[in-house]
């Protein structure tokens, strides 16, 4: 049997490296029909606002060549009823909780995150993911990840408000110039992690009716279409963390996985955890199916442990 | 069935196809679920995967539940109706008896059934009408006078008419050219069927330009509407918000609700109709949440 226990810095150890991916699991009980969500690694949540949102107006959503592109715009409960029902709930069925949180402004996120660590389930919490790249807000793609000064703003304040034993993570956009530039300035700004990658912006013109096919006009592209790109950005921050460019922290990789081996990918690429999110959608057991088959590939390529398998491809 | 699929009221099953026939201009297809056939009521629908395991075509189509048979000679089966109109659909309906379709359901809400035995409308637009003859046996078992309306662009669009006639006390064919039944819109023989039967609830499924116009009706005579909505979904079990639509709560409060796990049945009088115009939904700007000025 495989050792698959990973590290996510701060401390903090899974007893496996497979998670749900922001946006693609809502908080937990609709998926929890379908399998077990306390044998995750962690639930990532989908990422919550100081207040309610109602996102944005349909269509929502346009099929790719594998994948899709989604344009929901952050909806959402806000912090008050996410850390009122839905963390409790997931603490109730033994979940650990990776809560993804967001904000127009980096004193929002600061105040998502402060109103975390005050709630009455906040020890079912093993980390945070700052979600400073998604591209459904309304400067698009003028996020947070696209400036290294800006995302080093919100890392450095979230920092701040959360225990040292809680591990903050960075989810960085591909759609940048240089993502190590971005990457470096996060873990200097206190991120014990990085979450790569977001979704790439995208659009799908109805030729039916000759418009955008998205009511919001852009969206998120996601789904296995995108994982080459996950793979090389993963790689080459890893690649920087080897060259010295910046501190070793661990990388959670997220982008396309739909099976063990794309998983596998991502871990020879440099990542210590891996998020199944788009491939929900196929199968809504996937995310434990993925691990089982990663489990699989493993013994079958002879690792006694996960962790030995985090960034092979390095080097070879 | 697992205990956690009993539990949980849904199940995931590779179903197999042992029947399909052509109906009009749609698809007719018998598959063997019978996790799914077990659990499901009328006005509950399936979402199945298309083109296989390493498919490039990721989301799932979903369908109304056209009946089901718990205990039948090859296990419990779940029928569904199709049109083919996009790469999904048309894989769907090319598949051939023995093929497998990797089936989630069953999902959504039912269509709810009045305690007393009132009459009742069931009104459906093209093969919208596919759940209605389930509903109309379940309504009748209970004592409801229950009639039908079937409309379409044309004969070949409507879906039905027989067992329409096999399982209601009523039934009524509307046509746009008038090919079948009489010329015009479900919403024209309505209010009069409503008012003879004295129906208290008038059950729609179809696009939503008719069930708004249904509502309307209903509203307009005394009835209450239970509507089936059909909107765009990338998943079906509630986790990728693509199928929202805005729908005042019991706090009088309109919210962009999920069409899949809060519907696919509204009441009529709840959906916000004046928010829908030409394929788009937008949102209301009393809705919890809406954008302030400047968008999300």
């Amino acid at each position: 049997m495989v050792d698959l226990s990973t590290d996510l810095g701060a401390g903090r150890r899974l007893p496996n490296p497979l998670m749900t991916a922001s946006g693609c699991a809502a908080n937990g009980k609709e998926l929890h029909r379908f399998f077990d969500v306390a044998d995750l690694g962690a639930f990532v949540t989908k990422s919550v606002m100081a207040d309610p949102r109602s996102g944005r107006g349909t269509p929502r959503m346009a099929e790719t060549p594998s994948g899709m592109l989604n344009s929901i715009g952050l909806q959402g409960p806000g912090i008050d009823a996410f850390v009122d029902e839905d963390l409790p709930w997931l603490k109730s069925v033994g979940a650990r909780v990776l809560p993804s949180i967001a904000g127009s402004s980096s004193t929002e996120y600061a105040h998502v995150a402060a109103t975390l660590r005050a709630s009455r389930a906040f020890d079912a919490v093993v980390g945070v993911e700052v979600n400073i790249s998604c591209p459904n807000v309304a400067n698009r793609g003028l996020v947070f990840a696209c400036d290294p000064l800006a995302s080093a703003k919100v890392i450095a304040l979230v920092r701040e408000q959360l225990p040292r034993d809680i591990p903050v993570y960075a989810k960085l956009s591909p759609d940048v110039t240089d993502i190590t530039a971005i990457a470096a300035a996060c873990v200097e700004a206190g991120a014990d992690g990085l979450t790569m990658i977001n979704t790439l912006l995208g659009m799908v013109i109805d030729t039916d009716r000759m418009r955008p096919q998205l009511g919001g006009v852009t969206g998120g592209l996601s789904g296995p279409g995108i994982r080459p790109v996950a793979v090389r950005a993963v790689w080459q921050v890893r690649q920087a963390m080897f060259e010295g460019r910046m501190p070793t922290v661990p990388i959670i990789g997220v982008g396309g996985v739909r099976t063990g081996h794309d998983a596998l990918e991502l871990v020879a690429a440099g990542a210590s955890a891996i998020q199944v999110g788009t491939a929900v959608f196929n199968d809504p057991s996937a995310p434990v199916r993925v691990l089982r088959e990663l489990c699989e590939l493993l013994e079958a390529k002879g690792f006694e442990r996960f962790a030995d398998a985090v960034a092979v491809a390095h080097g070879r | 069935m697992s205990e956690r699929a009993v539990r949980a009221r849904v199940t995931q099953e590779v179903a197999e196809v042992i029947a399909t026939r052509r109906v009009g201009a749609y698809q007719h297809i018998t598959l063997v679920a019978p996790g799914v056939a077990e659990l499901a009521r009328p006005g509950q629908f399936v979402a199945l995967a298309v083109g296989g395991e390493t498919s490039g075509t990721l989301l799932r189509r979903s369908f109304s539940i056209h009946k089901v048979s718990p205990s039948g000679t090859y296990g419990g089966t779940v029928e569904i109706v199709v049109s083919a109109v996009g790469v999904g659909t048309r894989w769907i309906v090319e598949r051939e008896p023995h093929d497998t379709i990797d089936v989630v359901g069953p999902l959504g809400k039912a269509f709810p059934l009045p305690t007393e035995p009132v009459a009742c409308v069931l009104v459906g637009g093209g093969y919208g009408s596919a759940p209605l003859f389930w509903l109309a046996g379940e309504l009748r078992d209970r004592g409801c006078h229950v009639e039908m309306v079937l409309g379409a662009a044309s004969e070949d669009k409507l879906f039905g008419v027989v067992e329409a006639r096999r399982s209601c006390d009523g039934v009524t064919v509307t046509t746009d050219d008038g090919s079948a039944g009489q010329r015009g819109w479900v919403s024209d023989p309505l209010p009069e069927i409503i008012d003879r039967t004295g129906a208290g609830v008038v059950y729609g499924c179809g696009p939503m330009g008719m069930l708004e116009s249904i509502t309307r009706v209903a509203q307009a005579h005394g009835a209450v509407a239970q509507v089936a909505v059909e909107e765009s979904m990338a998943c079906g079990v509630g986790v990728c918000m693509t199928c929202v639509m805005p729908v005042v709560g019991s706090d009088g409060k309109t919210r962009m609700v999920r069409s899949c796990v809060e519907g696919p049945v509204f009441r009529g009088d709840r959906v916000r109709w004046d928010a829908f115009d030409g394929g788009h939904a937008r949102v209301p700007d009393d809705a919890v949440g809406a954008p302030k000025v400047g968008g999300h």
